[in-house]
């Protein structure tokens, strides 16, 4: 009889998120669903819609937009829009954007602060939204790995690392002052591979950079760049060939690629379980200085 | 395969520089949890820092604040999996002023680890860990006595702590406590035996992780469904969203919605994934019944036959978690599954010094204190006690000014065992 009541680590982990976004919908005013377009997003989105069946998402999406994101993500934005029903929000910041903005002249961590976080916390606030939903995981950096599932902001969108409420059981705490907000992230307890296992067992649909293919590169100090409309060859560099993935997306100037034969989720799944690094590598933004991504959540950074 | 693997939550807990995060980073490092990215960071630190091997608590120590001081100052999750099982690891700190974050890691927890310094011995941090273990009602401890490289891997030094512990720990309440030797930073017994303690003829530490049996830990007997909310899309559909927090449901079982105590039947157990005839603890569905009731958030499903505790006055265990003390008499708020009730801290029984277990008086809780509450709600709430059901005997309290959870508490009894009201 036992063995019939038992659910596998997927299912509980599903269940658990589920519980977590009801929750949010529950006690809060005016969620929105923070969506990066990316594999975690996807899974995401996959567990409102399952939390709210046979309902419709009761709350928006909100992308926010650098200007620099890859094309291929853009495009598969607006058609799962379309095709899921969904109430989407593009925000960006629109002044940084024409004032020219980008990590080759101002560096990696000024264009972050106001194209990321800067037009997270705007647009949060235009939308006098109270809660955040994101997908980050708590594997994905030591930082991360402290943080709650509920995770408290005060006004200007900070994290205090020192002063966090505590999280008990399944109880979260969504009290709040007006102007504050909380982030909240049901995935925290999911690893890199859950989600591609997820991915496979529901059939999501991801964006296609996440599987190789020959695409034209630059090579750049070590990362891998997509030869696109955002990455020109400078002086010395050349376009070439090659079978490329990415593991991570964001934006093309600071997203690195790598060589992959993996074209298929099992082909990923197989690579990634053999991988010896961490899914973060690729993209520079973390390596800038010891402890750079808890520096940036202090700030607002999701 | 991969996806029938269960999921172990088990909490890790020592006195400061007992090797906890050591013993955590060994098992990562071993059981190929790490990657080679972060052990190139920690390498770049040791550099730094002039050490000549790398030091693996560094892979779980990770706010900058903390690695400065050398200490774990937050509760922090890790995540690993085996063939077997995939884990996820609460590791809380030693330190003395951080009690609260080991009550909040031993809250999800299905097994304690609990590391005793070869060297040291029972402390009286050992103690207050054991403490709590046990207040939370964790069912399995694994007592790990770590270091036993600097003992010349005494066996004599093993037994006579593993026996001073065990007659410490009964005086607890613990259904299961086993014991064992390691060298967290040497590797020996933590996934593989090693050749120093040929003499222990137990499980390495990772064995006994995929093999410790927790499916029988689980409520299967009562049901209990806090509704999260009320699906509406259109005129022909209404179901309740929630989480069965224990027990089992089938399709045409008798359903009592309390507090109002209407009753109906299950119509329908609706999934995204389609319509299920039984579902059981910790699945999250929506149910849909036989009649239309008012049924809203906070709402508990039962069946008619297996109720729980239903009341506005009961008594609990606090822990204080907030530098504001508990005053007797104190408003709050509380949290108890889905539901948010104005409360009343009324009586202050007794406040337990968790090195002595003894009771003493006292007006008021202090951070880190822990102590026997008599509480009364706005409306009623309905519970069972702790022991019997973890998701229906455990609530938060909130401070009303800050909003900050100050604590958390733990059901014993409904008011039947109380001392007069007004």
């Amino acid at each position: 009889m036992e063995k019939g009541y038992k659910i596998s680590f997927l299912e509980a982990l599903e269940s658990e998120s589920i519980h977590i976004i009801r929750e949010v919908w529950a006690e809060f005013e005016k969620p929105v669903l923070l969506y990066s377009i990316g594999k975690d997003s996807s899974v995401l989105l996959r567990l409102v819609q399952k939390a709210f069946y046979p309902g419709k998402v009761p709350f928006p999406l909100m992308h926010v937009d650098t200007s620099y994101k890859f094309t291929e993500m853009i495009e598969f934005r607006d058609r799962i829009a379309e095709k899921e029903d969904i109430n989407l929000i593009v925000h960006r910041n629109e002044s940084y954007i024409k004032k020219g903005m980008h990590p080759s002249k101002f560096g990696m961590d000024k264009c972050c602060k106001f194209l990321k976080t800067q037009a997270l916390l705007d647009g949060l606030s235009s939308g006098d939204f109270d809660a955040a939903i994101g997908g980050a995981r708590r594997e994905e950096e030591k930082s991360r790995a402290k943080e709650r599932i509920f995770s408290f902001r005060d006004e200007f969108g900070a994290w205090d690392p020192k002063n966090q409420r505590p999280e008990l059981w399944s109880i979260y705490n969504s009290k709040i002052n007006p102007g504050e907000s909380v982030r909240i992230f049901p995935l925290s307890n999911w690893t890199e591979i859950d989600i591609w296992e997820y991915i496979k067992k529901e059939n999501i649909e991801i964006v296609p950079l996440y599987f190789a293919k020959k695409r034209d590169i630059i090579r750049r100090g070590g990362l891998i760049l997509l030869a696109d409309e955002f990455n020109e060859p400078r002086e010395g560099e050349e376009i070439e060939k090659a079978s490329v993935r990415f593991r991570t997306l964001g934006c093309s100037p600071c997203s690195g690629a790598f060589e992959s034969e993996a074209k298929t989720i099992d082909d990923i799944i197989g690579e990634v379980m053999a991988a010896a690094r961490s899914e973060r590598e690729h993209r520079a933004i973390d390596y800038e200085t010891e402890g750079s991504m808890e520096d940036k959540k202090k700030e607002g950074y999701f | 395969m991969e996806d029938r693997k269960d999921l172990l939550r088990l909490v890790t807990a020592g006195s400061i520089d007992d090797g906890k995060s050591t013993l955590i980073g060994r098992m990562l490092y071993e059981a190929k949890g790490i990657y080679k990215d972060q052990i190139a960071s920690i390498e770049k630190i040791a550099k730094n820092q002039g050490d000549d091997e790398i030091d693996l608590s560094l892979l779980v120590d990770g706010l900058k604040s903390e690695r400065e001081q050398g200490i774990t100052i937050d509760v922090a999750y890790r995540y690993f999996s085996t063939m077997k099982r995939k884990f996820i690891i609460a590791d809380s700190p030693g330190h003395v002023q951080y009690t609260r974050n080991m009550v909040t890691a031993a809250s999800t927890a299905d097994l304690a680890v609990i590391l005793i310094d070869a060297r040291n011995g029972v402390l009286e941090q050992t103690k207050r860990h054991s403490f709590i273990t046990t207040l939370l009602d964790i069912p399995h401890i694994l007592v790990v006595v770590n270091k036993m490289d600097l003992v010349d891997y005494s066996r004599e030094v093993f037994e006579n702590i593993k026996e001073d512990y065990l007659e410490f720990a009964s005086r607890l309440e613990v259904h299961d406590i086993q014991a064992m030797p390691i060298s967290a930073l040497k590797g020996d017994m933590v996934v593989e035996k090693g050749d120093n303690m040929k003499w222990f003829d137990g499980r390495t530490f990772l064995q006994y992780l995929e093999n410790i049996n927790i499916i029988s830990d689980r409520n299967l007997i009562d049901f209990r469904f806090s509704v999260q909310t009320v699906i509406r899309p259109n005129l022909d559909f209404r179901g309740y969203a929630g989480r069965i927090e224990s027990g089992v449901i089938k399709v045409g079982n008798d359903m009592a919605v309390l507090p109002s105590g209407k009753k109906s039947h299950v119509k329908s157990i609706v999934t995204y994934d389609g319509k299920l005839e039984e579902a059981f603890t910790p699945q999250s569905v929506i149910l849909a019944l036989e009649d239309e009731i008012d049924i809203s958030k906070g709402d508990m499903l039962v069946r008619q036959r297996n109720v729980p505790e239903m009341s506005s006055v009961f008594e609990a265990e606090i822990c204080w978690m907030t530098e504001e003390p508990m005053l007797e008499g104190g408003r709050y708020l509380i949290k108890h599954t889905s539901n948010i009730v104005p409360a009343i801290l009324k009586e202050l029984r007794y406040k337990i010094d968790i090195n002595t277990l003894h009771r003493e008086d006292s007006r008021e809780l202090g951070l880190n204190d822990m102590g026997r509450v008599i509480i009364k709600t706005q409306k009623p709430i309905m519970f069972d006690p702790y022991t019997r059901n973890h998701a229906t005997g455990s609530f938060i309290v909130i401070d009303e000014l800050t909003n900050t959870t100050a604590g958390a508490g733990i059901i014993w009894y409904p008011s039947g065992e109380l001392p007069e009201e007004e």
